[in-house]
Formats: C-alpha cells, structure tokens, sequence
C-alpha cells in the first residue's frame, strides 16, 4: 500500500484488497440489490427486455460511429492547429472553442429543429436520395455527436501533434520520407499514443452524451426506460436498471481501453 | 413533488413542426429569407428584450442557468473538499465509501443521475417529512437542480482537489503540524491556499462543465436558458435564429470566464515559478 516495491503475486494481491471492512461493505452492496430485486417491481422486464436489446445496441452503434467519424475529423484538425498556417489553424481552433464552449444539448437542438426546418422548404432537397435520411431523427443526432467528439478530440490531438519530439521528424525527413509518409509512419502513430489515455476518458464521456439523442426521438436505450416510466408509471425501477446497464458499459471500455494501451510500446519520444 | 415523466420526453411537443406550406411551395426565396423567417428588421425584434421580442425571455434563462452553475460549483466544492479529505486522510470505510460514490458518479451519464437525484431526492424529503408529520412540501427546480449537479461535480471536484492536495510538497503540512495547529487552522491556513495553484485549472474546467450541464435540466422541465430558447422558438417558428442566439450566449459565458480563471490562476500561481520555468 504504502511507496515499497514488493512484488505481490495475485493471491496476496487479492487479500490484500479484500480486508474485512470490505467484505462487510461488499456484503451490504449484496443485500441491497437483493432487496431492491425482491421488494421492487420487476414484472414489466419480459415484456421489455427485447426493446432494451435493440436500444443497447443502437446506443452502442451510435457510440462507435460517432467516435469513429469523430476522430476522423479530430485528426486534421488537431494537425491544422499543431503546424498548419493561420489560414487553416484560425478555423479550426474557432470549430474547436464553439464546439466546446457551448452545450451539446444545444447543438443537438440547433442541428435537429434548425436545420431540420430549413431543409424542406428546397424542393431540391426534397427530391434528392438524401431526403429520406434527412426526415429522421438519428443523423441529427449522429451529426451533433460526432462534432461535438471531433471538437473535444480535436483539442487533444493538437497537444499530441506538438508534443512529438521534433528530432523523430527531422530523422524521417533526413531518411528521405515524403511528407505523406512521414505523417502515416511518425507523427500520426506517436500523437495517437499520446493521446490514447485521454481517448478512454473522451469516448467515456461520448457514452455518457449519447442519451441525449432520445430528446429528439432517437429510440436508443435511455427512451426505452423513459418509455417503460410512461407505460407503468415506475420512478425508480427503469432509472435505476437504466444507470447499471451505463455503468458496465463503461467498465467494459476502460477494461478495452486498459488492454489497447497495454499493447503500446512503453518508451516514446 | 409527485414523480412524472420529463418534461422534454413525455409530450411531444417537440416534434418538429411541418413547414407552412407557403414557404415550402416557393422556390424563389432567396436563401437569406428561408435561412431565417424575418428580415433583418424581424431578427432585432424577435431578440429585443422589450415584450414583442424574446431577448428577455433568453437573458432570464440565462441568469437561471447561471444561478444553477454558480450554486452547483459552490455545493460542488464543499463536497469535494470534503471527500478529498475522506479519501485521503479518512478511515478505510470512509475513503471506501467516497471510491464508490467518485466511480459510480463518473460513469452514469448526467442526465441519469438528474433525473434519479430529482425525483428520488424530492421523493425522499417528501416522505421524511410526512414521516416527521409534516405536510409534503414543492422543492423548488433551482434548489433541486443545485443539488443535483453539485452532487454530480462534487464526484468530480474530489479527484481534482484530492490531487491538488497531494501536489503540495509534504513539507509544508508537516511543518503546520509541528506548530500545533488543529486541522481546520491547517485546512484554512495551509492546505487551501497551498493547493489552489494546483487546482485552479481543473476547477475551471468543472465550472465550464457547469455551465454546460444546465442545460440538461431542460429535460426535467426547469426554465433555464435551453429551454427558454426552445419555448420562444417554437412560439415563433425561427428555431435558427433562437439557437444560434443562446448558443452565442453561451459562448459568451464561456470565453469570459475564460478570461477571469486566467486572470486567478495567474493570481494563485503568483510567487512561483512559471510552469515552463518548473518543466
């Protein structure tokens, strides 16, 4: 416990965690989910349980979307503040502040009800493949969380670009990489783990923002327990199952996360 | 308070309005006059303050969300001092109990925890009061949702606080101590002040966040800037105009206070080195 470098093999590890006070503790847990289990209602869960799948999965798939295309973008704009001119650096430092410097439920709103009442008056729009997206609600919702993610990331990534050391560019520029090569081989890679600590926590707090989405009548698995209060007038019961399914969600990604970073070499820069 | 579903999910009200047909019929409007439903003339009234306009309606929803973040941060602080101590200098169970309190916080997403703090709190007083034989009494949205999110920064503000404290070199607690001083001397005269150099851009962080996380309480239905601004755009129709004006409001909160935590970290640094100078 203390600053002593002994080396503790797993069983001794493990006791070492599960004093008695803990135990006790853990017991208490136990008991109050079984008494939350036994004196709560818990009939409506078969009639639900399929809808909850489907909601999981959606908001589980807008999560990787989101992220995915987010840090698409996160990339060159970070690039563009780390060593671009003023003309491309300016922009997205101004996407980057609006981005962050205002609500997400906001953006959220403005893209949805903004934008989403000034498409139909084109009849352009109205008659292009893209209208049938467009009269739905999730690439809104897709569309704001994915900014949002490239607005944050995009911050982290500018720090990660300017924290490569410049000598490992100058040693690929002296070997005679090209420009493109020397981004895809050195500085995309090193600023990537760099930035892959703060990368858990951001796409923690993306999980966290995705709930947002059922404002605008995207059914993910925060409408679904929304619904559920609707339909049998329970307070607690769907919020409460509702926070446990959010927190192993988010045990299962730090768990990734911990195991991606695990892979990286240790010594950079 | 009896429980009722949100406010911003049970009712539809916020299904997106069709668009009259008049203007959807008219391809030959130019795109400055469907990008917003007025003139330029139209815009300054819509955003005046006076009564035709909805700029006051906007700047008392401002001035809720900004009570909300102030007494957020200020519950929000108390709660984190108060747990990095715990965590630090408290028993097993107590640092225990925080560990638990910090994580389960940090992982469930705001809006849950809102609406689980709201209705479960104002539940909670309700029957302890109707226990003690009193009568049920209406929690206000303000006092409720100051509670709410500063139980949420409270998890927050700990790790910054608890990590400010451990960055303050050892020797000048040690020393307050040898003098005799009784921990609450020693939490006002040393550790406070020793750790706000420290902690002065993780707290800022958590009062823009702050800021930010009032606007979820649009979805409990509590009258603050977000939700003034979807009132008086669905009144009248210019959902552009309305968003785009809050989110400059917002903005605006944001860079200014950008501006004066500059200014105090800059204060509460003053004497030491600068943090290129420590590297």
């Amino acid at each position: 416990m203390t600053g002593e470098t002994v080396i503790i093999d797993t069983a001794a590890r493990a006791s070492l965690w599960l004093q008695p006070h803990r135990i006790v503790l853990i017991l208490i847990a136990v008991g109050l989910v079984a008494s939350a289990a036994f004196f709560m209602r818990w009939d409506w869960l078969p009639q639900y349980w399929e809808m909850g799948l489907m909601g999981i999965w959606r908001a589980l798939w807008i999560l990787a979307v989101t992220c995915a295309l987010g840090f698409m973008i996160a990339v060159p704009v970070g690039l563009a503040q780390a060593a671009g001119s003023i003309w491309v650096a300016a922009p997205a430092k101004v996407f980057c502040t609006i981005i962050r410097g205002t609500p997400l439920l906001l953006q959220l709103w403005l893209l949805y009800y903004g934008l989403g009442s000034l498409f139909p008056q084109y009849p352009w729009i109205r008659e292009s493949w893209m209208w049938p997206y467009l009269r739905q609600a999730w690439p809104y919702g897709v569309l704001a969380l994915t900014l949002s993610f490239a607005g944050y990331e995009g911050e982290v990534m500018r720090g990660a670009f300017a924290g490569v050391p410049k000598g490992q560019l100058e040693a690929a520029r002296a070997f005679g990489m090209s420009r493109w090569k020397i981004f895809r081989r050195i500085w995309l890679p090193q600023a990537f783990y760099r930035a892959l600590p703060t990368l858990t926590g951001e796409t923690v707090l993306q999980l966290k923002s995705t709930p947002l989405v059922a404002t605008i009548s995207v059914i993910d698995i925060f409408a679904v327990s929304s619904k559920v209060r609707q339909d049998t007038y329970l307070t607690y019961e769907p919020l409460l199952l509702l926070a446990l399914i959010y927190m192993a969600i988010t045990g299962i990604l730090v768990f990734a996360f911990s195991r991606i970073e695990a892979r990286i070499p240790v010594k950079i820069g | 308070m009896t429980p009722h579903p949100p406010a911003g999910l049970s009712t539809h009200a916020c299904r997106r309005p069709q668009v009259p047909a008049d203007r959807a019929s008219n391809p030959g409007a130019t795109l400055i006059e469907s990008f917003l439903p007025a003139s330029a003339a139209g815009i300054v009234e819509l955003l005046s303050p006076a009564p035709v306009g909805w700029g006051g309606t906007l700047l008392v929803g401002l001035l809720h969300s900004l009570e909300i973040a102030v007494g957020a941060t200020i519950v929000g602080l108390l709660i984190g001092t108060w747990g990095a101590y715990g965590k630090l200098y408290g028993g097993p169970v107590v640092r225990d109990l925080f560990a638990v309190y910090t994580t389960v916080v940090r992982a469930v997403p705001e809006l849950v925890l809102i609406l689980l703090l709201y209705y479960a709190g104002t539940d909670l007083i309700n029957q302890v009061l109707a226990a003690m034989g009193y009568q049920r009494v209406d929690i206000s949205g303000l006092v409720a949702g100051i509670a709410v999110l500063g139980f949420v920064q409270g998890a927050y503000s700990t790790e910054v606080i608890r990590g400010a404290i451990l960055a303050i070199p050892q020797g000048q607690i040690e020393a307050a101590r040898a003098f005799g001083m009784s921990p609450g001397l020693l939490l006002r005269r040393i550790t406070l002040p020793a750790m706000l150099p420290f902690a002065i851009p993780g707290l800022a962080n958590l009062w823009l966040i702050a800021t930010k996380d009032t606007a979820l309480l649009a979805v409990v239905g509590f009258f603050e800037l977000t939700l003034a601004t979807r009132q008086a755009a669905g009144v009248t129709k210019a959902y552009l105009i309305f968003f785009l004006a809050a989110g400059v409001l917002y903005l605006c909160v944001t860079l200014v206070s950008n501006f004066l935590l500059g200014r105090a970290e800059k204060w509460a640094r003053r004497g030491m080195p600068s943090i290129k100078d420590a590297r």
